[in-house]
């Protein structure tokens, strides 16, 4: 497809701005020569632009079809299956869309006076008090913009609470966890100390015992693990932790196996993320916005970042006053819009309708593994929650890797899975096919994974160059790696 | 059921028969009982009551709906008063074609593009996302998006650690406190730390005199911000001088939009640009979600964080995009990354891609110059009513600080009872700034705006026998 750069005309324009109602050389007499800057002869020159500005000259029937044909290539969860494991890739409500680009949400400033944005703030406040319900954490920060920045403000509360007393500076990762838990360790300033799963793919709690000693900070870890196993002995390894004074995190990018069914709090969690962009239907826009959370125990709360929402004679206003906070991940709140969509969702479904999201999404995970799991291997013969993983050893034979396998799944309409995660499984495929999928769908998934192991056996040749279906396949990475074309000159 | 989930009874029913269960309940027998909340639903999906507090619902679409909106209507939005409040975010106009692209489910609805074949579309518009940022900044490379302006220059501070392996960095006092708090923050648990230089405000001669302040010290970086969080534009060929004499690099973060009429920082010599991108279409939104965008000089390339695309060609040599030098971040490196940063604001960075492109080479340009030429407009009017006074006359962009002879807090009141939403109290974030005013005006204000603003000041403050300021 062509580059927007590549269709621009001199003279084309989308957008018509107003004229100047106010004094000042109008732009129309000097933008006719484009070497000249408007504001010569107001600003001093050396401040001014010199250089060529390279953006589009458009219309605005020329911007449409672009981005629409670029729109066609890309694949949404509205365009079909998106079992992506630990992504959670689960309908987007359109309600959730509308009720945030509502203006009295959009056209709201930060500064704003309190006494204005008392909407904004109460939405603030109930969101905080529902995700305390959900997981059984005493207070929450809507400030981290996603899973990973909410990690990290966890870790640094973590390194807080610790440093009032005696600093601890290493922080225990099982090998299974997802990349940005060490990555959000080291940016906390933590080292990390790996920790191998077991036999069964969960902790050991001998070999957590063995690594304890008064350097660790704490564990993190996610229930369900990456495997989709859920972590039986998870009272036994809070308590391991807890005796040897450190804390325990988790990773709630998992948490939408356990809305309503099992909270973190009770579990012994000290500190969690939620991703509102997974487990309460808040789209991932292509990467992002998501928006973290970051729930504590009330031990933890001093340290929260500022300000905090607090209500007091009917009124809702922000709290700066926290002399322990670890201070301000991001500017003002967080991603604002991202927790209106939220809100929306939690009040839609109440708290029996969470649970009965959770529910479908094992069962729709369940069925999945129990149709898969005699084709493809099982690595852990045990009963997943709302993802599992598969490895695709066996098609080594033919020459076939799990990216094979996920690249074919698109001829067949499907997103591919996750694949080569959790480093642990060879030949990983990571599958999470959500509640909102209806058995139809997952049943089309299965006869097209079925086929495929067949295919992989008669006609190798067939899974090694697909997609066949798309207008690009197989793209060369390591030649985008070695010589960068990172824009267009 | 929700009407988010298709499976039926007897879909239920059968998927509980193939996977040789009884019911839903054991689903969850893996969870031992003492870590339950509740009641798990069997199968006619009856739920033991619980005591769950806290969550309202569940609500009907149409009740759903209600409860939003009355919410929602209970703040006054930028739409229904007139917005001269600035500090880092603003009341820019946003085309509709912003909203109908980033609308398109294909876009919004999509994961990360790690999928080459099916991600095209978000892949290419980052690309071009990219470009223009580069062009606009003069930065050589950039990043998919960071979190929002604050962030982005607390990765670059690190970035700069990273490249130079020295591990403080010095940051004037006149870059936006919200950012200096969360640039502490990084430092804090990054293991460097940051050297604040003052005078927030001060003469052209002695900004120079500021960047060069930090020559002795062998910090990592010098971090400006343009125009600054009082509206004032920074020399940024004379602070890159500074930072390079010492072997520091230059880091500024500045306002877009002011790109199209400012020279690119990158050409007059910063080595990292960073910024909030809120103000390249998109709205407010109490704070967020917005964008922080990252360019710089290629030498700093691997040290950068976050997603970048590249272009490449696909098995049958044909142009396509994918996400490249993915050995910098956390899915490969682990611990070793550059940075934690996975989700990042790429909704909010295809946004700014659509305005740019709504806006144009010439758009863009004259929506900066209608901004600056409304706000010396408006500066003059408030000087006319005699009760404010420059406090330099280092000049501005769209956003201008005054010294005022009334308490901040009371001239927003009275102007908020009139319909207006004044400028940010500088006293909020410097103690030594108490009575200092810093507006910012958009395109969207209009001379009639500035007049009412400039006569309502004068109506409630003016006084008839003359003016007299504190300061005389």
């Amino acid at each position: 497809m062509e580059l927007i750069f590549e269709i621009s005309k001199k003279g084309r324009r989308a957008l018509e701005i107003p004229k100047p109602d106010v004094p000042g050389r109008s732009y129309r007499d000097n933008t006719e020569d484009a070497t000249v800057n408007p504001l010569s002869g107001s600003i001093p020159s050396k401040y001014l632009r010199n250089t060529g500005l390279m953006l589009p000259e458009v219309s605005e029937p020329d911007l449409v079809r672009h981005y629409t044909a670029l729109s066609d290539s890309n694949h949404g969860v509205d365009s079909g299956f998106y079992p992506l494991g630990s992504c959670t890739m689960k309908y987007n409500p359109k309600i959730n869309e509308d009720m945030a680009a509502l203006e009295g949400f959009t056209g709201v400033h930060p500064l704003q006076p309190e006494e204005t944005v008392q909407g904004c703030l109460e939405l603030m406040y109930k969101l905080e008090k529902s995700l305390s319900a959900i997981t059984g954490m005493s207070r929450f920060t809507l400030q981290p913009a996603a899973g990973a920045h909410g990690e990290m403000t966890g870790l640094m509360i973590i390194k807080a609470y610790h440093d009032k007393t005696h600093p601890r500076r290493k922080i225990i990762v099982p090998d299974s966890a997802h990349g940005t838990n060490p990555a959000s360790a080291a940016a906390a300033g933590f080292e990390t100390v790996e920790l191998k799963s077991s036999e069964d793919g969960g902790i050991d709690p001998d070999a957590l015992r063995a690594l304890m000693d008064e350097n660790i900070a704490g564990l993190m870890l996610t229930n369900p693990n990456t495997l989709g196993l859920f972590e039986k002995n998870i009272r036994e390894i809070a308590d391991i932790v807890h005796d040897a004074g450190g804390l325990l995190y988790y990773d709630g990018a998992n948490a939408n196996a356990i809305m309503g069914i099992s909270r973190p709090g009770d579990m012994g969690f000290d500190v969690l993320h939620l991703n509102l962009h997974k487990t309460f239907s808040t789209p991932h826009g292509g990467g992002g916005p998501g928006s973290g959370p970051v729930g504590v125990a009330a031990r933890l709360e001093p340290f929260l970042p500022v300000p905090a929402v607090k209500y007091e004679n009917g009124r809702y206003s922000f709290d700066y006053d926290l002399p322990d906070s670890i201070g301000k991940v991001r500017s003002f709140y967080g991603n604002y819009g991202v927790a209106v969509k939220a809100y929306t969702y939690i009040i839609r479904l109440g708290f029996e309708g969470l649970k009965q999201a959770s529910v479908n999404a094992v069962l729709n995970a369940r069925y999945l593994m129990q149709k898969l799991a005699g084709v493809y291997e099982l690595p852990y013969k045990r009963s997943c929650m709302h993802e599992f993983v598969l490895s695709c050893t066996f098609m080594k034979k033919y020459g076939v890797s799990a990216m094979d396998v996920a690249k074919r799944l698109i001829d067949f309409g499907f997103h591919p899975p996750t694949v080569y995660f959790p480093l642990i499984v060879k030949e990983a495929l990571m599958i999470e096919p959500t509640e909102t999928e209806s058995k139809e769908t997952l049943d089309r998934f299965i006869n097209a994974m079925l086929t495929i192991a067949e295919e992989a056996e008669k006609d190798p040749e067939l899974l090694k160059n697909a997609p066949h279906t798309t207008p690009v396949t197989r793209p060369d990475d390591v030649a985008a790696a070695r010589k960068p074309v990172l824009r267009y000159i | 059921m929700s009407g988010y989930i298709s499976n039926t009874g007897a879909d239920t029913q059968e998927m509980l028969d193939s996977i040789g269960i009884k019911s839903t309940e054991q689903l969850f027998d893996e969870i031992p009982e003492e870590v339950r909340y509740c009641g798990i639903p069997d199968n006619s999906g009856q739920t033991e009551k619980t005591e769950l507090g806290g969550i309202p619902g569940p609500m009907a679409d149409m009740q759903t709906e209600s409860y939003i909106k009355n919410l929602a209507a209970r703040n006054k939005s930028a739409e229904k008063l007139i917005c001269f409040l600035g500090a880092g975010i603003y009341d820019h106009y946003i085309p509709p074609v912003v909203r109908h692209m980033i609308s398109r489910q294909e876009f919004y609805t999509s994961y990360t593009p790690y999928q080459p074949e099916i991600s095209q579309g978000m892949l290419q518009a980052i690309f071009e996302y990219q470009s223009m940022m580069c062009s606009l900044t003069g930065g050589e490379v950039c990043n998919a998006s960071l979190y929002d302006g604050a962030s982005a220059l607390a990765e670059a501070a690190s970035m700069a650690c990273r490249a130079t392996g020295r591990n403080e960095v010095a940051v004037l006092c006149s870059v936006n406190p919200e950012y200096r708090k969360v640039l502490k923050t990084y430092a804090h648990s990054g293991g460097w730390t940051v050297k604040e230089l003052l005078p927030a405000i001060c003469s052209e001669n002695d900004a120079i005199k500021r960047y060069e302040a930090q020559i002795d010290h062998g910090i990592a970086a010098l971090i400006i911000q343009s125009p600054d969080f009082f509206g004032y534009i920074e020399d940024i060929k004379a602070a890159a001088e500074a930072a390079h004499s010492s072997g520091a690099l230059l880091i500024v973060t500045a306002d877009p939009l002011s790109l199209a009429v400012l020279e690119a920082p990158g050409v007059l010599g910063a080595d990292i640009i960073t910024g909030e991108g809120q103000a390249l279409g998109n709205p407010m939104s109490f704070g967020g979600p917005h964008f922080g965008f990252m360019t710089a000089s290629e030498k700093l390339l691997r040290k950068m964080p976050g997603r970048i695309v590249g272009q490449t060609k696909d098995k049958n040599g044909k142009r396509c995009f994918v996400l490249t030098m993915q050995a910098r971040e956390q899915h490969i490196r682990r611990e070793k990354a550059t940075s934690n940063i996975c989700s990042n604001q790429a909704l909010n960075a295809l946004a700014a891609a659509v305005y740019m492109t709504a806006a144009g080479k010439s758009g863009l340009p004259e929506t900066a110059q209608l901004c600056y030429h409304k706000a010396v407009y408006a500066y003059n009017k408030l000087l006319e009513t005699g009760l404010f006074k420059p406090l330099t006359d280092r000049p501005f962009f769209k956003e201008f600080a005054l010294e005022s002879s009334i308490e901040i807090q009371k001239l927003n009141a009275v102007l908020l009872e009139n319909g207006i939403l004044g400028g940010c109290d500088a006293g909020r974030y410097y103690m030594e700034h108490k009575n200092v005013w810093i507006l910012a005006v958009t395109e969207k204000r209009t001379r009639e705006e500035i007049n009412y603003l400039a006569g309502i000041i004068s109506d409630n403050f003016g006084n008839k026998s003359g003016v007299v300021f504190p300061w005389n």
